[in-house]
Parts: C-alpha cells; structure tokens; sequence
C-alpha cells in the first residue's frame, strides 16, 4: 500500500541520483569527444527543420495576438518590443524545449532504451567501460549545445516571422516595430532566453537518457521508455519554465517600467 | 591461470518475489562448469550476479580477495576486467562493425597501436571462424555468427574468468557441437575458468568438470560431473536425463497429486555416462581429471556401459 503511494516519489528519487552520477561522470576523463561531436550533429540534424517550421506560425501568432491587443489599446509603437519579448523570453525556449524533448530526446531514449535490451549496456559495463561516462555524458552536452544554438534560431525566425505578419498583415510601420525593439526588451531577456534554453537541453537529455537506460520488457519496453521520457520532460520542462521566470521577473526589473 | 570464485550465502530477490536463496558454491580455478536448472529459476540472473550488474540481497561473492556483492563502483569495474562474457545474443554494438566491436575493449582499456590491436583481433577472429566477416555489420549476420563475435570479444582482453550465458541457444546441433569443442579447446589453450549456464543436456553431460543445479528457488546440487550424472537424486535425475517422471512440472513444481500418481511408476534406468570432451588435440586439460576416478574414489557404480563412447546416453544425433 504504502510502497505504491510512495514509487512516484522512488521515481523522482532514481532520476535525480541519476543525474548526481551524470555530473560526476562530466569530470571524468577521458572525455569522448567523437561520440559528443556525432551526438550533436544527430541532434541538430533531427531538429533543426522541425524547429525552423514550428517557429514561424509561433512568431506569427505571436506578433498577430500581441499586435492585435495592443492596437486596442492604441500602443501599435510598441508592437515590436512586445513581441519580441514574447518570443525571446518565452516562446523561443519553449519551442526549443518541445523541439528538444520530443526530437532529440525520444531519439536518445529509443536507442539507448534498443541498446538496453539488446544488453548492449551489460556488456558495456562488464567490458569495464562505464555508459554513462561514454554514452550519457557526451548526449547531455550535446543536447544542451544544441538546445543553445535552436533558441538563437527560434529567436531570429520568430521575429523576422513576427514582423513579416505585423508590417504586411496588420499594417504596421517597419521603422515603429524595429525602432520599438529597445522600448521595453533589454539584454538580460535574451540571457534568460539561453539560460532557459540550456537547462532544458540538460532536463531532456537526462531525462530521455534515464528513460532509455532503465528500459525493460522487450521491444513493448522500448516504445514506452520513449513515450514515458517525452511526457515526463514536457511536464518537467514547463514546471522548469514557470520558475525561471518567475524567478527572472523578480530579480530583474522591467525596462521602462 | 584461472582465477576461483566463492560464492557465499548468496539470495536474489525481485520486490517480493524470490529469485534463490542460499546458493553456496566455489566454481574452482581454470575448471569448466555448467549451471543447469529448468527455464526461469534465474540462471541468467546468477551470472548477471556474479559480473555485478544486479546487486544480491544478501552474500558474497568473493574474487581475488574482492567482494563483488559490497565492493565500490570502481573496484568493480576493475574486477571486471578478469571477465568475458558470452551475452544470449552477443551483445554485439549495433552501430560497428564486427571488427570495431571487437576492438573495442583494446581501444578502450590498452595503450596498443593499432597495427597490435590489429593482429589480436584476427587471431580472435580466426579463433572463432569469422576471418572475411570483419566488415559485417552486427545486423547483417546470424544470430551464430553474432555469438562467435560475441565470443571472440569477450576474449580479447585474455580474460582469467569465462561466462557464456546460453551459447547454446538458437543454435543448430552442428554448431552447437563445434562451439562445445571450441570451449573446450578454449579452455585448454587460456586455462581461465569457465563457467557456461544452459539447458541443453548435451553439453551439460559432455563439455564440464562440474555441474551446477538450480531448480526451485536454491541450489539443489554442485559437484563434479561424474557425481550428477550418477546421482539418485529425484530433481537432478529428472533434469539430466530429461524425464517427464520426476519432481519438476511443466509450470513449477508438481503438486501433490500429481507426484502421488506417479509414486509407482517405474524410474527408467540411469543412462550411461559418456565420455568428456576432449580437446581436439587429444592432449587432456589442466583441470581434466581421468574417467571415472570420481565415481572409483567415492565407490559409486556407475551406470552400465558408462565411459566407453563420447555420445553415451546423449539424445540421438548429437
């Protein structure tokens, strides 16, 4: 009774131990440079088009939201600055993080979950060879490389996305829109942007690699591993999300305010 | 020369469920054995045991002075390095080719250049019969091939202690005979200890110096060959003979009715023993001791006709 009401919280416990020998094995050498620099480009070559794609309808509902609003109000000046924080703070991480988990970390958590089963981890370790320094390591680092660089390019297309619709959909003025850019958007939007962007690369790539490692029951298990990683990192990437803002919305104060 | 392991104590369980419980055993230095026992008493969780990839509930396991059941993470990963493991599929790494996969632990562990890792890995190669298959990816072979490869992996590092989890399975009894005579001669040629866990009778009555036996949650016997394939014992002489009359169900254990109803049915006579496996060279093993001195020193008869054919008391064809 009480060991099934407590196993979520054995769960929670397995994963973050997980991630405590994760870090340990950051520092150990030697480090393998061959499996991150392929890790990060099988990343980036799974999400970047995705990405690319998702952020131009997310800019565009963005800036035709905000720019709507915003003409009610009879503020269409700051039309730019106020899209430009939503996409910056906000939607460029977040569509980094869905891109993220669901991209690269169903990928990492379906072959290491394949790897798993086919024992390919046992013989690893009685090789003599730790997989998480070899495999888990090197996918973490190239997640959070990667999740770094698609915040910047959600950012650039989301705003190029944003003031396409706002100058020919809505009528906005070019010069209003790029003019307001600095009206209320200040540098630390855009570190709080890749801040988040990284956290969420570490979160999913742990998370998928955990996933993956503890895979069991056969081909079935593999399927589920992948399923189980993608939901429990959306709900802890938007968990994560939440605090970090809240978290930046205290310490820095509003430009402008 | 091999290296023994002391198995104390040892009990394995799953949440509630019990694995076994109470397994005391010493697999002796450069020796072959074989641990037998019907399908799902946890042979291969034995052996993941033994390498310290699960963690027992209670014993030890005592190698070179190291207790793999308590020791760090570090020693274990050093302790490994005595092992090779033959995995039930070969556990081969599906992004290399057989030729990287068996270079792998000299890459990874020796400071070899590459035209040394070179000649070790075709001598495995050879060792194993896929010289011409280095190139092969592990997806693009059969599962045979995939387990000599695994095989030839495992001995790259000249390991002092030799596990094969099921060689035998999914193979053909050809190859499975020749793989049999390739422990063997393995075995005469690196003397590290062996210990092979299976179900094929076969290569229990014909390839160890001992046999092991779990059956129903314990060990229920370890000794030299001679002295199972002699034994009276209900469970091992239903298994080793593969006898429907006998303890064991076709679930679990028979129940009470069911072993009532057979109290009077006649035992089918022992089988005789056959004659060990010699290596193809004829030159006996290290370990190998002379037919029939264990049944001669414990003043057990063994059954008629034992010791005179190599397939004595075998299933027809092998």
């Amino acid at each position: 009774m009480s060991s099934r009401a407590l196993a979520p919280v054995a769960v929670a416990g397995n994963l973050f131990a997980f991630a405590l020998d994760v870090l340990r094995a950051l520092f150990r050498r030697p480090f393998q440079l061959r499996e991150f620099i392929q890790q990060a480009w099988f990343i980036a070559s799974v999400t970047i088009v995705p990405t690319a794609l998702v952020a131009i309808p997310f800019g565009a509902v963005i800036a035709l939201q905000v720019g709507g609003l915003i003409k009610q109000f009879g503020a269409q000046s700051f039309t730019g600055s106020a899209s430009v924080l939503a996409v910056i703070q906000q939607a460029a991480p977040i569509g980094t993080a869905l891109l993220i988990a669901g991209a690269g970390g169903s990928a990492i958590a379906a072959d290491l979950g394949a790897r798993k089963i086919r024992e390919e981890l046992d013989a690893m370790m009685v090789l003599g060879i730790d997989p998480i320094q070899r495999l888990v390591v090197p996918r973490v680092l190239a997640c959070m490389l990667v999740a770094f660089f698609l915040n910047g390019m959600v950012s650039v297309v989301g705003v190029t996305g944003g003031y396409v619709f706002n100058v020919i959909l809505q009528d906005g003025t070019p010069g209003a829109y790029l003019a307001s850019f600095t009206a209320l958007a200040q540098l630390p939007d855009l570190w709080i942007g890749l801040i988040k962007a990284l956290v969420f690369g570490v979160i999913a790539a742990i998370v998928a690699s955990y996933k993956g490692m503890n895979a069991n029951g056969g081909p079935k298990g593999v399927g589920d591993a992948v399923n189980e990683s993608v939901v429990i990192t959306f709900l802890l990437l938007f968990v994560a999300n939440f605090v970090l803002s809240l978290i930046y919305l205290q310490i820095i104060p509003p430009k402008g305010g | 020369m091999g290296v023994e392991i002391v198995v104390n104590d040892l009990s394995k369980s799953f949440g509630k469920q019990l694995i076994w419980g109470d397994v005391t055993l010493t697999i002796p230095a450069g020796e072959i054995c074989v641990m037998l026992g019907p399908s799902g008493t946890g042979k291969s969780v034995f052996l993941k045991t033994l390498i310290g990839l699960l963690k027992p509930d209670k014993g030890s396991i005592i190698i070179e002075g190291t207790d793999i059941a308590s020791c760090s993470e570090r020693e274990l990963y050093e302790i490994r390095k005595l092992f090779g493991v033959l995995f039930q599929d070969g556990a081969m790494f599906g992004s290399m080719n057989l030729y990287d996969n068996v270079a792998f632990p000299l890459r990874e562990h020796t400071r070899k250049s590459e035209s040394e890792i070179r000649s070790i890995v075709m001598e495995k190669m050879d060792l194993v019969g896929l010289l011409g298959a280095e190139d092969k990816l592990p997806g693009e072979i059969s599962g045979g091939m995939r387990k000599r490869a695994g095989l030839a992996r495992a001995l790259v590092l000249d390991p002092e202690i030799v596990l094969f989890d099921e060689p035998d399975s999914g193979l053909d009894p050809v190859r499975t005979a020749f793989l049999n005579q390739l422990i063997v001669d393995l075995n005469a040629q690196i003397d590290a200890t062996f210990l092979i866990v299976t179900h094929d009778i076969n290569t229990a009555r014909t390839v160890p110096d001992n046999i092991g036996l779990l059956y129903h949650k314990h060990l229920a016997m370890f000794g030299p060959r001679e002295q199972l394939l002699s034994s009276e014992e209900p469970v091992v002489r239903q298994f080793l003979n593969a006898q429907k009359v006998g303890p064991i169900g076709m679930s679990e254990e028979k129940d009470a009715d069911e072993l009532a109803a057979e109290a009077d049915q006649e035992l089918p006579a022992l089988p005789p023993i056959p004659l060990q496996l010699d290596p193809s060279n004829g030159i006996p093993r290290r370990s190998q001791r002379p037919a029939g001195e264990w049944c001669r020193e414990h003043g057990v008869t063994p059954p008629p006709g034992s010791f005179e054919t190599a397939n004595a008391g075998l299933a027809p064809g092998a």
